[in-house]
């Protein structure tokens, strides 16, 4: 469990630009750009899933990277 | 491809929903799927019921027996269903106008037959669909289309109105407290009763514009806090609870369930064997 990676995904087509993600997420690490998600800084993402509890659109998720 | 579980509980062609930006609906339904999710269940044997209205859009997009029935009948319609079928779970989406005013007599009846359905009203105070009108949850002297100078009626408390009515287990949660909101429906979900779980949406586009409460963020900020656990409630005055909004638990009975009595009068005084 501890030792499972975590990469961050997004679907900005889903993405309405509500900005909820980047409010919540405790290291910047995302930004809106033309009302649209995308992920500014990658490596500061501590794949807290902060951004995925509260996604009203589902359009950004962390996924289980593959061995 | 979307995250695992969104892949798997909602219908991909029908996604995006149609729900405004920053709209608590979207993380409500996804509790709702969480829930069921986490309690293992049977996806054939869950039926979604839902009425109309913005929050009864969720019937559309999760993908199990789902059925988006007339306004205000969602629990006339689920009644019917776990009778049928008491081997089902059935949970009802509903709003908050749905629920208790077009729906009201419905919701108090269902709660005193103690009949086994999950019940999660998406509470966003107002009537969203139809241009922001206020509804019964609406909080006296806030402002809805209808309501240009000030609501000045009083407003429901669901889990209050429904454990009076007969509800065996209510509680609140809110757009912004996930994982206890995914909890209190597990719960609502295994207790054998009727169980309603007001959960706290918010509405970015009516009631916030409306009432000037900024944007999604700081509406959810809000919920954040100005949220009190119920227990904690206990123990503070009326005074300090103002402005506050009471969540979590709020009551939990075992009681006898409607669908299991009236199979045992069938069994007491049926005909044939």
């Amino acid at each position: 469990m501890a030792n499972v990676k975590k990469k961050l995904c997004v679907k900005p087509e889903w993405c309405k630009g509500c900005g909820i993600c980047v409010a919540f997420c405790p290291k910047q690490t995302l930004k809106l750009v033309k009302q649209k998600i995308t992920i500014a800084d990658p490596d500061s993402c501590i794949a807290c899933g902060m951004c995925e509890m509260r996604c009203p659109d589902y359009a950004i998720w962390l996924e289980k990277e593959a061995e | 491809m979307p995250s695992e579980l969104v892949y798997q509980y909602f219908r991909q062609a029908k996604l995006p929903h149609i729900w405004c930006p920053g709209c608590g609906h979207g993380i409500l339904m996804k509790d709702v799927v969480t829930a069921v999710d986490n309690l293992g269940l049977d996806r054939g044997k869950v039926c979604i019921v839902s009425g109309i209205g913005c929050s009864s859009r969720a019937a559309g997009y999760m993908d199990f027996d789902t059925i988006h029935t007339t306004h205000g009948r969602a629990i006339a319609f689920a009644t019917g269903i776990k009778l049928a079928n008491p081997e089902l779970t059935v949970i009802v989406i509903t709003g908050d106008g749905d629920a208790s005013a077009i729906g009201g007599n419905h919701l108090i009846h269902a709660c005193r037959r103690n009949i086994d359905l999950t019940v999660v009203v998406f509470n966003n105070n107002i009537y969203g669909m139809t241009g922001g009108q206020y509804s019964p949850t609406t909080p006296t002297g806030d402002f809805g289309t209808t309501a240009p100078y000030g609501n000045i009626d009083n407003s429901f408390d669901l889990p209050d109105l429904a454990r009076s009515a007969g509800a065996t287990y209510t509680g609140r949660g809110t757009a912004f407290h996930v994982p206890q909101t995914i909890k209190l429906i597990e719960n609502g979900i295994k207790n054998k009763g009727l169980s309603l779980i007001d959960c706290m949406s918010v509405c970015p586009t009516y009631y916030g514009r409306k009432n000037k409460k900024g944007s999604a963020v700081d509406m959810m900020k809000w919920q954040r806090d100005n949220a009190v656990d119920y227990k904690k409630a206990q123990t503070m005055t009326e005074e300090e609870l103002k402005g506050k909004l009471i969540i979590g638990e709020m009551y939990h009975k075992e009681m006898p369930e409607y669908t299991a009595e009236y199979q045992k009068l069938i069994e007491r005084v049926g005909g044939a064997k």
